[in-house]
């Protein structure tokens, strides 16, 4: 181990030379695991972390048609808000049409979204299986999984979207300075 | 009386009436007064009323005078929502390079949250060694930076892909870029706290707002110079601006820069969210489209004269706006009064700060006749703001975000100033 005054010495030359390199007076609280679970609802295209439940496309069109349809129209058409459903085949069009059938490249990002930000007036309500049940009838109406295909963790994660290979990362990694 | 430098500094730089920068800078006064066809207008009563009693009293926090009322964001909300959106800041109205923290251009996904700091925690956890909970006062303690930077949702400008140029304000068109002096903690350091396993190559970055607006960042970006911000323009941050605090990475698009920031997870890939991939995406005239454009390309704007705008009368004017690069310092602006014939260098107002608007200035005698204002922005990699054929033709229209295309104002015979494609 360093000597402790040299150490000293050590970071005080670097708080001049690089304000990056702070240190900090370590006033992070240890968060429990049950802490982290009860917070952590993103889900990645690995599907990790999607929860217990399933739903299918029928049970998702009753869900839909309560809670989606004033903003997403009929069968996810439209209007007022984004539509949901169609648009393949559009992508090099002057106006191509945007929707998770025809642009959105991973199935897991429907269940994420609906499930943090969905229905818009009253996002985190829906439980596990009206949002399996919800992705479901979207994908199914875009013509992505068959009508009684039952999402669930296992399943979801293994939905190729139609889009899928077309996205291409622009970011590089920058070298080391 | 007049000196011969003055004379030199009246000499034309470039077509139709664009004069060397110095003029303003330098014996400007003079030459200035010499030359302008200013008419004068009615003089003030030798003693005013606000001189014949004592004025209004202190108060506790300052508001702006009432006669500028009328200087407002340009709010458009999605239909159904009122909190979902953008507001746009009246960049035609200001001055200088920093945004009154009540003009900075909003951008929500579910309306602005009422957040009490007493009861907000900000978590990190994923590939760390140590998941660790911060409350607001314990990061009050740390180590702070503050910088002066620009902010830029990469959706400005869009209407820009119109087939007929949008007739709106410079704010209306542009107004989705804001400059404030941010201040905060290097997230650089709490991320040293939680000891980042050597597989965590990105974060997800979540807000505590209804639409837990959620973004992918690079870890090299998170510990290079990204901040957790708690201060705007020296106060707390604005709720609409990610109060208590919100995640600011130096010239990358506005979306990541999460506000009401609740949740880091350290990941060792993109998380892949809805908003940074069906939404801030890139599409191609190919088909393809590019994920991850994180940073904002260089880019301008004259904000004076600018659409909707009237000039009055033929004369002296000094051409005014703003300039940035999301990749580092503006090197120089050039203008041009002729459509883009001819072009000459703009003053820069200083200090030039790295993702910072910069302040750019131009002395031009306009002859009255119908003419097409430009400003092109260089930054300091040398990259140069594009024409908009340029820019249209190698991404199509579809691309929606990322517009830096440069901006055309034609001043019309009689002085109006309009949006114009060249």
């Amino acid at each position: 181990m360093f000597d402790r005054r040299l150490a000293i010495a050590f970071v005080s030359f670097a708080w001049l030379a690089c304000a990056a390199a702070q240190e900090g007076p370590r006033l992070g609280v240890p968060a429990t695991p049950e802490q982290v679970a009860g917070w952590d609802v993103s889900i990645g295209p690995d599907g990790a972390g999607l929860p217990p439940g399933s739903g299918t496309a029928a049970a998702g069109k009753t869900v839909y048609e309560a809670k989606c349809i004033a903003c997403h129209g009929v069968d996810g058409k439209g209007q007022p808000n984004d539509q949901l459903v169609g648009g393949q085949g559009t992508l090099r069009d002057a106006a191509p049409v945007r929707t998770l059938g025809s642009y959105w490249p991973y199935a897991t990002t429907v269940f994420d979204y609906v499930r943090r930000a969905m229905p818009y007036v009253a996002p985190h309500s829906l439980t596990a299986d009206e949002t399996y049940a919800l992705t479901a009838y979207l994908l199914a109406l875009n013509g992505v999984i068959e009508q009684n295909a039952v999402m669930d963790a296992t399943t979801l994660p293994k939905v190729v979207m139609p889009n899928r290979a077309n996205f291409d990362s622009a970011y590089r990694e920058p070298r080391k300075r | 009386m007049t000196k011969p430098k003055e004379l030199d500094s009246l000499e034309q730089v470039a077509g139709n009436g664009l004069l060397h920068r110095r003029l303003f800078l330098q014996g400007g006064a003079a030459a200035l007064a010499g030359a302008t066809l200013m008419t004068a207008r009615a003089a003030p009563p030798d003693v005013p009323a606000s001189m014949k009693m004592p004025g209004a009293p202190m108060r506790g926090y300052g508001e702006r005078s009432p006669h500028e009322a009328q200087v407002a964001r340009v709010v458009n909300a999605t239909p159904g929502t009122t909190g979902t959106g953008g507001s746009r800041t009246p960049l035609e109205s200001l001055e200088g390079i920093i945004t009154p923290s009540s003009l900075h251009f909003e951008r929500h996904h579910s309306g602005v949250p009422d957040i009490d700091p007493a009861e907000h925690r900000v978590l990190i956890h994923g590939l760390v060694e140590r998941p660790l909970i911060f409350s607001m006062d314990a990061l009050a303690r740390y180590p702070m930076v503050s910088r002066i930077q620009f902010l830029e949702c990469s959706g400005n400008s869009a209407a820009q892909n119109n087939a007929e140029p949008p007739q709106q304000t410079a704010g209306g068109i542009h107004g989705l870029v804001s400059c404030s002096d941010w201040a905060g903690v290097p997230l650089a350091v709490l991320l040293a706290e939680a000891g980042v396993k050597p597989e965590g190559k990105w974060l997800l970055a979540e807000g505590g707002d209804a639409a837990s607006m959620s973004r992918s960042i690079p870890m090299a970006k998170a510990m290079d110079d990204a901040i957790l911000a708690l201060y705007q323009n020296g106060e707390h941050l604005r709720p609409e601006q990610g109060y208590p605090v919100r995640l600011f990475l130096p010239g990358y698009e506005g979306n990541m820069n999460v506000k009401w920031l609740r949740r880091i997870k350290v990941t060792a890939e993109p998380t892949m969210t809805k908003d940074e991939t069906s939404k801030y995406s890139d599409l191609q005239p190919n088909g393809r489209a590019k994920l991850f454009t994180f940073p904002m390309e260089v880019k301008s704007v004259i904000t004076s004269p600018s659409g909707m705008q009237t000039m009055r009368e033929p004369g002296l004017y000094q051409i005014s706006g703003i300039a940035w690069s999301g990749f580092g310092r503006v090197r120089r602006v050039e203008i041009s009064a002729d459509g883009g014939k001819t072009f000459a260098e703009a003053a820069l107002d200083g200090p030039v700060l790295p993702q910072a608007l910069t302040r750019f200035r131009m002395p031009w005698r306009w002859n009255g006749n119908p003419s097409v204002l430009m400003s092109r922005a260089v930054d300091e990699t040398g990259a140069v703001q594009p024409t908009r054929a340029a820019l249209i033709g190698t991404r199509g229209t579809a691309y929606r975000y990322h517009y830096n295309a440069i901006q055309s104002w034609n001043v019309a015979q009689g002085g109006a100033v309009s949006n114009v494609y060249v």
